[in-house]
């Protein structure tokens, strides 16, 4: 071996180890799980080859965690992206005491996702509830989070405040690399503010686009912190998002192979829908 | 025409931050109220001030404990993070043109699509069998799984740092191990202040990792006391809320000292 390279490798060499043991290992021993029938603490168990995933096709409350989860992302996904953006335009503007405006819709993103939950779970239930009821609108007046039909918003709410304020610094970012001679232009050609967005404004910030899109994605594909603080998956299992089903079933329902299989899946999909949202945003960036 | 204040969008923002500070003055007000208080009006000001509320929350939550464990975790994840990582991808960015090292940075990488939950399982059974089901385990997993982005930011960084600065070094004998600590790491003062303040962030407010490693209850952390103690807080709401402030508390003062510092580094970690 090359002797001026040998302190490089011995850089590396811990951490390849340390990552090796703590993130490969357990992933490849998931998946090894994922075809057997452990329960988690026995010491025995079989292999049963792809009954867990044939099992899973089946079973109502994967698909019904599922469904919650996608139909959560997509909706959170796309909530955030259109008010951070729009926010981030009001930061950007000519306005007073812009960084203390950017300092107060930042602050969301730095509590911790489990205590903003609880906050807002009483707010649910004991504040915006007494709104509901002077106001005299019927779904507001009791618990949001009680309706099988509409806790998910309630999630949606809470995520969506918190979510904002990261995406909004990104949108900043990007505003802040158009030369402000391009707005000058337009306006000298006579360009009305909503030319001046879909010409100008969106196609330069396109990768900003595409950052934000992809992280808010992935972010409530995995939620399960706000899913423990407002609902713990209820009422029944109305709001059980995948990785809440995974922890409870795999930790408390002795499904540990089960979940294991689930999530296989779950990792399957995740890196699916990030790597298309990469190619196409990507393309759309090129296009533009 | 472009330099006058734009009063609608001025307006406007202000107005949207009380969507923000809301739900944060109803925790600082239901904190500090006495239940009475909040039978008489949810939303107004408190009668008077009821700090035993934190006195109650500190002795049932054995606050100072947790708080110790979150402070303890958060400080040792930053500097274990800044001082491996920066190291593990310096050894990266300067040899990308051999395989071995373009392999490992894509191996690193590649662990930032991995989604939690897939290995959580394995997870535990494993730090139970090594004994790490306590707060060096914790702090070491921290480091561990930072390493995939922080790799990625990091190479990012040193390969704008021109090699010349390091043959001169070398050229006095300075070894690689000596080039990294006195030139190349002082250098990436910037970067590691980024990566220190994500990092300070993700590992205080982190709940799920030290839910399921951690069983023994003094070792447990902020997000975990918060989560146990839920139940006992169900009627006393003044309490819990006293509880959750102190919690947040930290982060909010670092917050408030580090704001511009803190933005910068979020937006810079994220767009490299």
């Amino acid at each position: 071996m090359n002797k001026r390279l040998m302190p490089y490798y011995l850089m590396t060499v811990p951490a390849v180890v340390l990552f090796f043991i703590f993130l490969t290992l357990p992933a490849l021993q998931g998946v090894y799980y994922s075809f057997t029938n452990w329960n988690g603490f026995g010491d025995h168990y079989d292999f049963i080859g792809l009954k867990n995933y044939v099992n899973l096709f089946k079973d109502g409350n994967v698909g019904n965690a599922y469904w919650f989860t996608f139909k959560f992302a997509v909706v959170v996904t796309i909530l955030i992206n259109i008010l951070s953006l729009l926010i981030a335009m009001g930061l950007n503007a000519k306005i007073k005491a812009r960084n203390f405006f950017r300092g107060i819709y930042f602050l969301p993103n730095i509590l911790s996702v489990l205590i903003v939950g609880y906050i807002f779970n009483y707010l649910f239930s004991n504040v915006f509830t007494i709104w509901g009821q002077n106001l005299g609108i019927g779904w507001l007046s009791t618990n949001l989070l009680g309706s099988e039909q509409h806790a998910w918003i309630g999630i949606v709410i809470v995520a969506v405040w918190q979510g904002v304020a990261y995406n909004t610094i990104l949108y900043l970012a990007g505003l802040q690399t158009i030369p402000g001679t391009l707005y000058e232009a337009s306006n000298l050609d006579g360009a009305s503010r909503w030319q001046e967005f879909w010409k100008i404004t969106f196609p330069l910030i396109a990768p900003f686009f595409t950052i934000n899109m992809v992280l808010a994605m992935k972010n409530s594909l995995m939620v399960f912190d706000q899913i423990v603080a407002l609902t713990n998956g209820g009422p029944g299992r109305a709001t059980q998002s995948i990785s809440h089903l995974i922890y409870t079933g795999g930790f408390e329902g002795g499904e540990f192979a089960y979940q294991s299989a689930n999530s296989v899946i779950y990792f399957i999909l995740i890196a699916a829908v990030s790597i298309a949202q990469i190619r196409f945003l990507q393309r759309r960036e090129a296009e533009m | 025409m472009r330099t006058r204040t734009n009063w609608p969008v001025m307006i406007l923002i202000a107005l949207g931050t009380v969507l923000i500070l809301f739900p944060l003055y109803m925790t600082v007000t239901i904190a500090l109220k006495s239940p009475q208080d909040m039978l008489a009006s949810v939303f107004g000001l408190p009668k008077e001030l009821h700090f035993e509320n934190f006195a109650n929350a500190i002795a049932m939550t054995n606050f100072f404990n947790a708080l110790g464990n979150s402070a303890m975790v958060t400080t040792a994840t930053v500097v274990l993070t800044l001082l491996t990582n920066s190291l593990v991808a310096y050894a990266i960015a300067r040899n990308m043109n051999r395989r071995f090292f373009k392999g490992l940075y894509f191996y690193f990488i590649s662990a930032m699509f991995i989604p939690f939950p897939i290995i959580m399982l394995p997870l535990v059974k494993l730090t139970a069998g090594l004994n790490m089901t306590n707060l060096v385990g914790l702090t070491i997993l921290h480091t561990v799984y930072a390493l995939a982005f922080n790799v990625f930011v990091y190479v990012g960084y040193i390969k704008s740092i021109p090699v010349a600065l390091e043959e001169a070094a070398r050229v006095d004998g300075t070894s690689t191990w000596g080039t990294f600590w006195r030139i190349i790491f002082p250098i990436m003062a910037p970067i590691n202040a980024t990566v220190g303040i994500l990092i300070c962030l993700s590992t205080y407010n982190d709940f799920l990792l030290p839910l399921i490693i951690i069983s023994d209850t003094d070792s447990y952390t902020l997000p975990l006391v918060q989560y146990i103690f839920q139940g006992q807080f169900n009627t006393e709401f003044n309490l819990a809320f006293a509880s959750y402030l102190m919690a947040m508390l930290p982060m909010i003062i670092i917050y408030l000292f580090a704001q511009k510092w803190i933005i910068n580094g979020i937006t810079q970690g994220a767009v490299k």
